[in-house]
């Protein structure tokens, strides 16, 4: 038995049951570390135990019992003794019912809206995904001490504030849902971006949101919003390795080479999206994957649908009044009606001004001046974008294009 | 209303504490030997803050203390409640959520021992 892959798969029920019989987060994890070190030395040893999940909650609750006993020994023992006789008299429930009840505890309290947005997605990714520390830390691009502090003070938070440790109740499950949905959407995004670093770690991320994506499918299979993220989940990776030029350069979905596309991302995301769409999914996760299925249906950009594209954005932006899914429909406006009605737009978008600073206004400016071969304007425009860019990638890109324009004039 | 720095609390040591809340204690005896204690309570520092709102019908649930300046202290519920959820259920129907803010923090609870 492969432990690496053995540690992925049972991480993460381990320590969600093992939080059910315990109440405590902080000790849980080192518990269920622990249990795991254990194994590590006993199974190669031993053999492996026929239901490895059960050894290791028993395990992992054994080392809370120790530890509680060793605490009891040193502090006012009263909290430590009701810890102690709860779990020692407690039956361990080890069903799949109770299973699926102590995940979907661990991600409702992992993605409470008492924890702030940033600190719900590292303690999701890593509690619910097991990832390490250090691997958080470097896909974040933050040190690895500022990102363990900041994971210390979560858990202090869920700790002393008081918070449950519990599916919410029916009448609340939506808006904990949408919770729920975002933190998975933006550890994809976090992932997708690329907003700078190594690229496999991104990967990482968009490996993990697409997993735990399935995993909420799975533990709640009606709900027809999470298929719809899903299915944009995986239509949006099935672009990942056609989306980088060799030297990591953003390449646009016109430029693309549709055979890199990943058929088995999109013939599993196709038809998750109809049945959500069956199912009567209309939020902000089913547009978006309906305009990202356009494209994954599309096998040369000149049979893209664009007019249909521009009408999502627009039922989107009702939903989600957001500049950037404005520049979005712009773009698609563009596509489908030529480019000065899109830059029409685009002006109106500026006049605004909620997206100044933002690079991607001047950079989707510039891309539509250049199709309408106006390139000193083009230049200028892919110019002030440049001015703008935080990141590598986009700005090789926003430089190769102004060569080309350049180039033009 | 005891205002503090929370960060010069958390550089103290056991043998300070220790006396500080010896002070505390003569003092809470003091006002209860003269009648004029009726309650009072040691919050949780600011990291356990949860902040609750309610607009247009929905609720607004963010991390952290209430840090509007335009806004003042206007009254406070002591309640009792099994987990935050059920706190922020019970503040939620407080009617100033409607238009101002309402701030759920803890109290220390001292172990009996």
């Amino acid at each position: 038995m492969n432990l690496e892959s053995l540690y992925r798969e049972e991480w993460r029920r381990v320590l969600a049951t093992t939080v059910r019989l315990t109440g405590d987060f902080d000790l849980s994890e080192e518990a269920v570390q622990d249990a795991f070190v254990a194994a590590l030395e006993q199974w190669p040893r031993d053999g492996a135990p026929a239901n490895p999940y059960a050894w290791l909650v028993s395990a992992a609750r054994n080392r809370v019992v120790d530890h509680l006993r060793r605490r009891a020994r040193f502090r006012d023992k009263q909290t430590e003794i009701a810890q102690l006789t709860a779990l020692e008299e407690s039956p361990i429930d080890l069903s799949e019912a109770a299973m699926v009840d102590d995940q979907l505890r661990l991600i409702f309290t992992c993605c409470h809206p008492a924890i702030a947005l940033d600190a719900q997605v590292a303690l999701t990714l890593r509690t619910v995904c097991g990832l390490t520390t250090e691997e958080i830390a470097r896909g974040f691009l933050v040190p690895v001490p500022a990102m363990a502090q900041r994971l210390v003070r979560v858990k202090r938070k869920i700790r002393d504030a008081g918070l449950p440790f519990a599916v919410p109740p029916r009448d609340r499950l939506p808006e904990r849902l949408d919770a729920v949905m975002l933190v998975v959407y933006l550890v994809f995004t976090e992932g997708y971006a690329a907003t700078s670093g190594k690229v496999w770690i991104r990967r990482q991320f968009c490996e993990e949101a697409i997993r735990l994506g399935r995993l909420l499918c799975e533990l709640i299979p009606r709900n027809a919003e999470l298929r719809a993220l899903l299915a944009l989940m995986l239509l949006h990776d099935s672009r990942r390795v056609a989306r980088a030029g060799p030297d990591e350069e953003i390449v646009t979905l016109e430029e693309q080479n549709r055979e890199l596309w990943d058929q088995r991302q999109i013939a599993e995301g196709l038809p998750l999206l109809e049945s959500a769409l069956r199912d009567g999914a209309a939020g902000v996760y089913a547009l978006q994957a309906a305009i990202a299925a356009l494209h994954a249906r599309a096998a040369r950009v000149e049979d893209t649908d664009w007019g249909q594209i521009a009408r999502l954005y627009d039922v989107l932006l009702q939903k989600q009044p957001s500049p950037v899914v404005e520049l979005n429909r712009a773009a698609a406006v563009a596509m489908a009606d030529g480019p000065s009605r899109g830059l029409e737009l685009i002006a109106a978008i500026e006049v605004k001004g909620t997206l100044a600073g933002y690079h991607l206004l001047p950079a989707a400016r510039a891309d539509l001046l250049r199709r309408d071969g106006r390139w000193r304007e083009a230049a200028e425009a892919y110019r002030q974008a440049l001015c703008l860019v935080a990141n590598d990638p986009e700005r090789r890109y926003l430089n190769r294009r102004l060569a080309e324009v350049e180039g033009l004039t | 209303m005891i205002y503090g720095n929370e960060a010069d609390v958390a550089k103290m040591t056991q043998s300070d504490l220790v006396a500080i809340y010896g002070e505390y204690g003569r003092f809470t005896q003091s006002i209860k030997d003269s009648k004029n204690y009726i309650g009072s309570g040691q919050l949780q520092d600011v990291a356990t803050a949860t902040t609750l709102r309610v607009r247009d019908g929905k609720r607004m649930v963010t991390d952290g203390p209430f840090a509007e300046t335009r806004e003042q202290l206007g009254g406070y519920y002591l309640i009792q409640a099994k987990d935050l959820d059920e706190a922020l259920a019970i503040a939620e129907r407080i009617p100033s959520a409607l238009w101002g803010s309402i701030e759920v923090r803890p109290l220390v609870t001292r172990r009996p021992g």
